[in-house]
């Protein structure tokens, strides 16, 4: 019998969205060109906050960056000697490492020196991130640093109580940034910045809901390069506007059944982060039609999901959407985080069942075949639990396979080892 | 219809030549740094054997690490798929194969069929694997062949800590200054790296019945140190190095693996 073959073709928004990482990227370096104000912190940071100092605030995001040095195996392996040269181990996590010895080289991804912040924000969502931003700013010669602690557990168990010291904490933030920038602080734009976090994590949510259609309008190599907006400026209108653009043309792809990938017979989700410097992988793949349709993680990093009266998941109805108008600046902070910590992938670091119960609804929801969980060395937060997650997918009969390797540092991963094992799994799925 | 299975193996090219499910030949070469020269001398050596030329061959299938450069092959499998196809040919009622080669140990569940179902790979390190009973033969200065058999004239168990080759041979060093009858070393050996397969084995679930196959099954000794780790008996193939080779060359016919290259 013929194999069946669905049209497919690139993204329409491609280029817009290759466009504006790259102004990122720029607009960061040449802030102080402009009189502008740089910000660093992790991507989990409340990046809505700092949008008050005015519209000239520009943000490095740690994990990107991270990922992008990643991608680039040889400026990783010498952010990694150098790093390792000052005496920082190298099981730490491997984006932090890739930081650090961007500082310590004073060299930026992208080419020039390390563009040094003006102020480090962020929040301490694992034992990483904490120290990250505080070895980061001694690192670069002693950057003020503000952290907000977030550990107040898993989202079904979020009172008035765990809210206020999360808002009581991003009040006191906004007068430290007012104190090292000199600046007044706006409410109307932080509000503004609070919308358009709601309007653009929901759209990515809306997005990701999109891809249950068989075939998978997006294939999740795809769906990187454009999830990665929302880890950068989930806050800023342009990638709310973006979201919304692309969620046209995947509703367009799903109506005019146009694939990602072209032979899909077979489809599998992944977990964790990729091992950034072998996405080729991904299209390994799709040689024998197998298409990852997403995961966890590429879908709840960002998008905000919520159950849907049919019990499925679908995006979170928006405070707009819901006709809440926000007037404060206290009102605006408890919304950003009361919103925050509804994020599917806060969840884990909680409870690996309330992660394993998101990986089932996937698995069932999106028409998944098989799971591939990646044993990330580089993240302990996000690998956390993820044998327990194995056990369980296990138990509801779910094929699934693991492979071991490191986001960011290629030294441990073995792209051999790691296909042999994949071959056995397309076995196991009839895919070879 | 007539089949070949390459094993390119970490240590040794395998060739298992059949007919119609009847093995006619089988062939080894250590692999050294040339694999594919390795393979083409096994390769030929099994169509003498069988008394064939290469163009009486319909498919020739290939496994193992070095998979990729294997010679002559049109189609591959994975080398658990290949473990499950061969062991389960042997023996019909296995559902569990455990694969102890030179580089690694693996587990493979699989159905009546030779159907690979599940399989767990003790990864990156020789403290599971066939390389790990060198490297303390070379310590204990035992021939590697005597091992095995002087494991089990041991009169005690002696616990060995350290999983990781580098650290066991210290401890095998500061067995032998503490006087430890060799014997007792040889076992405590190869209850190290039975403890080591077993604990993998039961991440998978242990399926009856159970066969061992790969370079290490040889060993007599450490066919009794997992016995004694899993608790189960073990069905163990006269030539076990060859199974891998024999289910890439049964998967043609089983339309297991990928048969187009």
């Amino acid at each position: 019998m013929a194999e069946k073959r669905y049209k497919t073709k690139p993204l329409d928004c491609w280029n817009e969205a290759k466009q504006l990482r790259q102004n990122y990227y720029e607009n960061f370096v040449k802030a102080h060109e402009i009189g502008g104000v740089r910000w660093a912190g992790g991507a989990w940071s409340f990046s809505a906050v700092p949008a008050g100092l005015g519209d000239d605030i520009y943000s490095l995001t740690g994990e990107p960056y991270g990922a992008t040095v990643a991608y680039n195996k040889d400026f990783a392996e010498e952010c990694h000697e150098a790093i390792e040269a000052k005496g920082y181990a190298r099981d730490l996590c491997a984006y932090m490492r890739n930081y650090w010895g961007s500082i310590v080289l004073n060299k930026y991804v992208w080419g020039g020196e390390w563009p040094k912040p003006d102020f480090l924000w962020t929040t301490h969502i694992c034992c990483s991130h904490a120290k990250w931003y505080q070895v980061a700013g001694e690192l670069e010669g002693g950057i003020p640093y503000f952290c907000v602690d977030v550990s107040v557990g898993p989202y079904n168990e979020v009172n008035e109580r765990r809210l206020n010291y999360i808002v009581s904490q991003m009040i006191d933030g906004i007068e430290w940034m007012e104190k090292v920038t000199g600046r007044k602080y706006d409410d109307e734009k932080l509000i503004q910045a609070v919308y358009n976090e709601c309007r653009a994590t929901s759209l990515w949510a809306e997005i990701c809901t999109l891809n249950k259609a068989v075939p998978a309008p997006l294939d999740e190599k795809t769906m990187y390069s454009l999830y990665v907006m929302g880890t950068l400026m989930k806050h800023r209108k342009e990638c709310a506007d973006f979201y919304e653009k692309l969620r046209d043309e995947v509703k367009e792809r799903v109506a005019n059944q146009i694939a990602a990938v072209g032979n899909e017979r077979f489809r599998v989700m992944t977990d964790t982060q990729p091992p950034w410097a072998f996405l080729e992988l991904w299209r390994y793949l799709q040689e024998y039609g197998v298409v990852s349709i997403g995961s966890l993680y590429t879908f709840g990093l960002i998008g905000i999901f919520e159950v849907k009266e049919d019990g499925t998941w679908g995006p979170r109805t928006t405070p707009q959407e819901q006709g809440i108008e926000i007037e404060t600046r206290e009102q605006a902070l408890r919304v950003l985080a009361e919103w925050t910590l509804s994020r599917p992938e806060w969840q884990h670091f909680y409870s690996p069942e309330l992660k394993s119960d998101m990986m089932k609804r996937i698995v069932k929801e999106w028409h998944v075949d098989g799971v591939m969980l990646h044993y990330n060395r580089g993240c302990e937060g996000l690998s956390m639990g993820i044998a327990e997650n194995k056990l369980a997918l296990k138990e509801a009969g779910i094929p699934v396979m693991h492979f071991e390797g490191n986001m960011g540092d290629e030294r441990e991963f073995d792209l051999e080892r790691t296909r042999a094992e994949i071959d056995a799994f397309l076995e196991i799925l009839g895919a070879r | 219809m007539i089949t070949a299975g390459i094993d390119m193996g970490a240590k040794n090219v395998k060739v298992v030549i059949l007919k119609d499910d009847k093995i006619l030949s089988r062939s080894l070469t250590p692999g050294r740094f040339d694999q594919k020269a390795a393979a083409e001398k096994a390769f030929n050596e099994a169509l003498q054997k069988a008394g064939l030329s290469h163009d009486d061959i319909e498919h020739v299938v290939a496994t193992g690490a070095g998979k990729d450069v294997a010679p002559y092959a049109n189609g591959e499998i994975s080398m658990m798929g290949a473990d499950a196809l061969g062991g389960a040919f042997l023996f019909p009622s296995a559902r569990t194969v455990i694969d102890v080669g030179a580089e690694e140990g693996r587990a493979v569940k699989c159905d009546e069929k030779g159907r690979m179902v599940d399989f767990v790979i003790n990864e990156r390190c020789a403290a599971g694997a066939g390389t790990f009973v060198e490297a303390m033969s070379r310590a204990l200065e035992v021939k590697l062949e005597e091992i095995g058999p002087l494991s089990l004239k041991a009169e005690r168990a002696v616990p060995m800590n350290a999983q990781c080759t580098i650290f066991a041979e210290s401890e095998v060093v500061s067995l032998i200054h503490a006087k430890t009858p060799k014997a007792d070393i040889s076992r405590a050996i190869h209850d190290a790296i039975a403890d080591r397969i077993a604990s993998m084995t039961r991440r998978l679930g242990i399926q009856r019945d159970v066969v061992l196959v790969g370079g290490v099954a040889k060993n007599s000794g450490f066919i009794e140190a997992l016995k004694r780790a899993l608790g189960v008996d073990l069905l163990v193939p006269d030539e076990p190095e060859f199974v891998g080779a024999l289910g890439a060359a049964l998967s043609p016919t089983r339309r297991i693996g990928e048969c187009e290259k």
